[in-house]
């Protein structure tokens, strides 16, 4: 198996990945050649299951918008580091010392915490109207099929789901607050 | 005036909107997509929009995320800049439906000069020269044969349905005639599934030359003179120019008074560019209208002194044109090398990846629209072109001093750009006497 500094950047020497003795989505060096073949390929998106176990590998950007933004959506320094955002897997710039201290399984995690982000660009809803109670709040169990929130774009409202399960481990945006593509929306603590 | 703007594109153009809107005092969003998230021109922007992924479809085509992108930002109108969703009818549609201006033409007008019978109709009405040919499909070898003696030999019979160059046969007499009808159904054919074909006169050497025009919602339209585009590397333009050293005075004014009459025959406003074909003999033939501000547009704007994208926006605020067609001057020389992330060593080969290097040229008469910097990533899902080089001297001689000059100082690497070509272009005897064609590039050039 393709030990953890052998590939370089651009390489696609280890473009078959053999699996680790566990075979499993969750074996930790399956992952980081995975989060390397990513980069190595520009993938952006790579969906991993194993009988019930599943893993979601996202690699690209992730803005959070400032807590308390009036709705503007302000693309971030891509240098700065914080604990809610932007770290995870490698970027094209090859931060790989910091893709390797994170967990490799998932982008934008807080202890451990996963985020569910945007699919879409448009009005954040907690709620299915101004009266009804949010969808979720933090500590709400949720699994692939819960409701979270709504996205209006267009005069359409989308619902978006959780697509895992877990706990809500923390809110990043507000009711009525615009949201752009892969925004972080919320953060899943994975059962 | 607007006082914000959503800019619907990426890259080299999008950075020369919000320039404009800077100068007009315009607030500015632009739409990105994860693959453009460190470019730094979005942060000359005040509001940046994350659409979706790096695919075009998901992004910089997706009609859906970029009205929502709009809505979001609360803009008054939306520049779509040149390819991506520019000449998308139906996109200046749900722009307006949406009571976001779209900054181009009418979509009625859009529509009208996109479509390849409706344009031709628009011509001959105007007055305006189309390339002699069938008029319609052929419907069989007798009709060709009649049209093909008619029109007079070389014609070229062309798919319908076609473009990329398939279903195209040249045919010089009857035997090649008969023989390149079959072939050209055949492959319509296989490649469309539509084996209509129609035939035109087939200009051997022809010369591109291109008219600028711009026009108000108050019936006032303008030409801004031409760009001769002849050097083409598969229908790619590669080096454009103004005045064009190929026509006369009297065809130049014929050429550009028709882009007028056609433009107003259209019912069209805002910027665009007629196309034309120019024979040896200096007889021209409408070629096509684009509907949209063009990659080129730097060299109209060095001679005449114009800012187009700025006239655009004042356009599509209603406001009436701010100078007449005796305002417009032509002053001295202008050319443009799209410098491109491709190999030409290695059939240009596409060369994205980090520029580590760039030392950009500058000096008199010298100016760059380039979106890139030491330090940017090229992504690889977008057309090659990293920047415009222009220059704008005098004469003609002083303006191909000032590229060679330019080019030589220009440094990037590690990436391949077409640089070197350039080069090789200015020193090349036939374009520096102005004497070339359409095929020059491949013919000669490349030959080599």
């Amino acid at each position: 198996m393709a030990k953890k500094n052998q590939s370089k950047k651009g390489s696609k020497e280890n473009g078959s990945v053999r699996p680790a003795s566990g075979h499993s989505p969750m074996d930790l060096d399956l992952l980081e050649q995975m989060t390397r073949l990513m980069r190595d390929n520009d993938l952006n998106t790579v969906d991993v299951r194993d009988g019930d176990k599943r893993v979601i590998l996202k690699r690209g950007s992730a803005f959070a918008a400032p807590s308390g933004s009036s709705g503007y959506v302000v693309q971030q320094p891509t240098t700065t580091p914080s604990p809610v955002a932007n770290t995870g897997l490698p970027s094209a710039a090859g931060t790989g010392a910091g893709a390797s201290s994170s967990t490799p399984a998932m982008t934008d995690t807080e202890a451990g915490m996963v985020a569910i982000k945007s699919p879409m660009v448009g009005t954040f809803y907690s709620a299915s109207s101004p009266d009804a109670k949010a969808f979720v709040s933090v500590g709400s169990t949720v699994d692939e099929e819960t409701d979270v929130c709504i996205i209006e774009a267009m005069k359409v409202f989308n619902n978006i789901k959780a697509e895992m399960k877990g706990t809500i481990g923390k809110i990043l945006v507000t009711n009525g607050e615009t949201v752009e593509f892969g925004q972080p929306l919320f953060l899943v603590k994975p059962a | 005036m607007f006082s914000k703007i959503l800019i619907a594109n990426r890259g080299e153009i999008a950075l020369r909107i919000i320039r404009a809107c800077r100068e007009l005092g315009i607030a500015t969003a632009v739409v990105y997509s994860t693959a453009d998230k460190d470019a730094a021109y979005l942060k000359l922007a005040e509001q940046a929009i994350c659409i979706g992924d790096a695919p075009p479809a998901e992004s910089y085509l997706n009609i859906p995320r970029i009205i929502s992108a709009a809505e979001i930002a609360d803009v008054q109108a939306i520049h779509p800049g040149y390819g991506f969703l520019a000449e998308n009818d139906h996109f200046a549609e749900v722009c307006r439906s949406c009571q976001i201006e779209f900054i181009g033409p009418p979509v009625k007008a859009m529509a009208a000069v996109g479509d390849k019978v409706e344009c031709k109709r628009l011509a001959k009405k105007a007055k305006v020269p189309t390339v002699p040919g069938s008029d319609g499909a052929i419907d069989d070898e007798k009709q060709a044969l009649e049209v093909a003696r008619k029109i007079g030999y070389p014609v070229i019979i062309k798919a319908a349905a076609g473009g990329g160059g398939r279903g195209m046969r040249v045919a010089h007499n009857d035997v090649s005639l008969r023989a390149g009808l079959k072939q050209a159904q055949a492959e319509a054919e296989n490649a469309f599934k539509d084996s209509t074909v129609y035939i035109e006169k087939y200009v051997e050497f022809g010369r591109h030359v291109e008219v600028q025009i711009l026009a108000d919602a108050h019936g006032n339209a303008v030409h801004l003179w031409e760009r001769d585009c002849s050097m083409q590397r598969r229908h790619q333009k590669l080096v454009e120019e103004s005045p064009s050293p190929f026509l006369k005075q009297s065809v130049r004014e014929e050429l550009c008074n028709a882009a007028v009459r056609l433009v107003k025959a259209a019912g069209y406003t805002n910027a665009g560019t007629v196309e034309f074909l120019v024979d040896q003999d200096q007889n021209f033939y409408i070629l096509e209208v684009n509907a949209r501000i063009q990659v080129e547009h730097p060299v109209t704007e060095q001679v005449t002194g114009m800012d187009l994208i700025k006239e655009q926006i004042r356009i599509a605020t209603g406001m009436p044109l701010s100078f007449k067609q005796k305002d417009v001057q032509q002053l001295g020389h202008a050319i443009e090398c799209r410098i491109n992330a491709e190999d030409p060593a290695r059939n240009f080969a596409p060369s994205p990846g980090t520029i580590e290097e760039w030392r950009a040229p500058g000096g008199p008469g010298v100016r760059l629209d380039s979106h890139a910097y030491a330090g940017y990533r090229i992504p690889p899902n977008y057309d090659s072109m990293i920047g415009k080089l222009i220059v704008h001297r005098r004469t003609r001689a002083e303006a191909l001093a000032a590229m060679k000059r330019a080019l030589s100082e220009f440094h990037i690497a590690p990436i391949k750009t077409t640089i070197p070509l350039h080069l090789q272009i200015m020193d090349n005897e036939h374009f520096r006497s102005g004497d070339v064609d359409t095929g020059f590039v491949e013919r000669v050039l490349l030959a080599r």
